[in-house]
């Protein structure tokens, strides 16, 4: 069962991967310390399915693509938040990492709460509390490049069916 | 319509556009740097993208960690400089020339009327030519470099209007600090800003781009000033290209208008650990500092040099303060060589380092241990950003960080 893990407002790209880690390419060596300014013992407890519930400006700062990929490779499946800065919010769907956004979200999730995320339903359960979430739905477009995994897995997909 | 949807009109070949609408656009200029650069060339080859789509369109600079200080990011320098050099991208800036954000614009790049992409959050800073630029991630990076193309949604636009003359020893840097303390880290966010106003035509190309650069740190998609005279000198005999000026019509929509009047503006300090932290210098007076930072592309071009010179001139920094004096690009680092500004600093006991990012993102030179507290002219105060997550940095102009560094202490740079 899924987990969520909550966070507060501008969660910065640097608390989820810090500068100094990004001469890294290997997304696992990567995923060792994601988010370690902020939860030292997150990359040791996070698990595979878990969800990451914050607040406002989730991602916020670089540009930096190691920051989803590194959240990815750490086993979260989605990321639902009050609001995203725009370039984390980009670089998580071309990695294939859903990113919704939901009014009020952070307030109904504490860390450890059981949590279902459906995404074409647009909604996301608190199974511990029994309270459910609209999210704001996502574009087909955007649906359709993460139900492929992500933007370069979407281009080679699209590329083959046009025959070049 | 405003100047950002009149460039991504004019970029995706409509007529019009308006705010909210996906547009396919093609993109003039395509920058990436050391750390991102690695990442994109891992994704052509993934894609099976085995030309780049315009080799001239193309600019690529070494500036985050040069020179190398890991085996790793000399192994990435590697790879980089090996695809550039296999591409044949003429514009491939090793790591001599300095950081992205300064080097494009002093080589001409960063042109009135451009759409310019960057892997980097703060290619915002080119929008002090009047042209739209922004910060993208790698994977989109492999889409521009093997199409020449991407979705962009237009931005609703925001007018700030600014009045006034700075006064002494207040700098641009105190403007955008207080206008991201007023609209929050999150204020702008997806938002073309256009700086508009008697006042910008006050503040030099320098100035201008240390705003755009910060642009970013409310959220903003694009941070645009409106081409002028100070363009058009600064751009002679530098711009790579033809450009033609792009302004917004008199009926533009805007979401949001703001005004400021820098008259009496104070010196600005951004607090740890959010940029948005943002108060007078006279909030902050007193507390003690390790480093002093001044450098970065925000705030490592030569006015910002000279400005802080002023006031290191002739005299000590402080025993207890270590000064990093790092100028944004060997054009910078050769004036300031060449009119004695960098002999200030080191007669003072700062240490001058080669054109690079530097201490800006901890991963280089510059490193706070925790609890060690430093005065920065560059532009995130965030929790590790600049070595320990237990590290306090105080982000403040040029003037406020040299006036500190002498003191050891946070310090008004009026009273010098």
């Amino acid at each position: 069962m899924a987990r969520a893990w909550v966070f507060g407002d501008n969660v910065d790209t640097d608390q989820i991967i810090a500068g100094r880690y990004l001469v890294k390419l290997d997304p696992h060596e990567l995923a060792k310390h994601v988010m370690e300014a902020t939860d030292p013992k997150f990359a040791s407890k996070v698990r595979k399915g878990d969800v990451i519930i914050a607040g406002r400006n989730f991602g916020c700062g670089s540009s930096r693509e190691r920051a989803p990929l590194a959240l990815k490779t750490a086993g979260i499946s989605a990321i639902v938040a009050e609001s995203f800065a725009r370039i984390f919010y980009r670089n998580a769907i071309n990695r294939g990492l859903p990113v919704l956004t939901c009014a009020g979200v952070r307030r109904g999730f504490k860390t450890g709460d059981k949590v279902r995320v459906d995404m074409l339903g647009g909604k996301v359960h608190n199974l511990s509390t029994s309270g459910t979430f609209k999210v704001e739905p996502l574009p087909d477009f955007i649906l359709t490049i993460l139900r492929a995994g992500g933007l370069l897995p979407y281009l080679k997909r699209s590329v083959g069916k046009a025959g070049r | 319509m405003t100047i950002a949807e009149k460039i991504l009109a004019r970029a995706s070949g409509r007529k019009r556009v308006s705010s909210g609408e996906i547009v396919e656009a093609s993109i003039d200029v395509a920058m990436t740097h050391d750390i991102e650069g690695p990442m994109v060339v891992e994704g052509l080859r993934e894609l099976g993208t085995k030309k780049v789509w315009d080799p001239s369109k193309i600019v690529v600079v070494f500036d985050h960690q040069v020179p190398a200080n890991s085996i790793d990011a000399a192994l990435n320098h590697i790879m980089l400089r090996e695809f550039a050099i296999e591409q044949k991208i003429p514009d491939f800036y090793d790591l001599f020339e300095g950081i992205c954000h300064a080097v494009l614009p002093e080589k001409g790049f960063a042109l009135p009327g451009r759409l310019i992409v960057g892997t980097d959050s703060h290619t915002t800073t080119y929008g002090a030519f009047g042209c739209f630029a922004t910060g993208i991630g790698s994977t989109d990076m492999v889409a521009v470099f093997t199409m020449g193309e991407l979705w962009f949604r237009v931005p609703e636009s925001v007018r700030m209007t600014i009045e006034g003359r700075l006064p002494k020893r207040v700098m641009s840097k105190d403007l955008i600090l207080k206008i991201i303390g007023e609209v929050g880290a999150d204020g702008e966010t997806y938002r073309s800003v256009e700086f508009v106003g008697a006042g910008m035509r006050n503040i030099d190309m320098a100035g201008r781009m240390t705003m755009c650069n910060m642009g970013v740190e409310m959220g903003a998609k694009a941070a645009i000033v409106p081409s002028d005279g100070l363009t058009t000198r600064y751009l002679k005999g530098r711009a790579r290209g033809s450009y033609k000026h792009v302004y917004a019509d008199r009926d533009a929509a805007y979401v949001e208008e703001r005004s400021f009047d820098v008259k009496k503006l104070e010196p600005q300090v951004a607090r740890p650990y959010s940029v948005d932290n943002v108060g007078p210098v006279s909030e902050v007076e007193g507390i003690e500092i390790d480093q002093a930072f001044l450098g970065s592309c925000t705030n490592g071009r030569f006015e910002d040099l000279v400005e802080a010179a002023k006031i290191v001139n002739g005299r000590q920094i402080s025993k207890r303060v270590r000064m990093l004096v790092v100028p944004a690009s060997r054009e910078v680092y050769l004036n300031a060589l060449d009119r004695g500004i960098l002999a200030i600093f080191a007669k003072a006991g700062a240490l001058v380092e080669a054109p690079s990012c530097a201490a800006c993102m901890g991963g280089h030179v510059g490193i706070l241990a925790p609890d060690e507290v430093c005065i920065s002219a560059s532009n995130r105060n965030f929790r590790g950003r600049m070595g320990s997550p237990k590290g306090k940095i105080y982000l403040a102009s040029p003037t406020t960080v040299a006036a500190s560094a002498l003191k050891g202490k946070i310090t008004d740079p009026r009273d010098l």
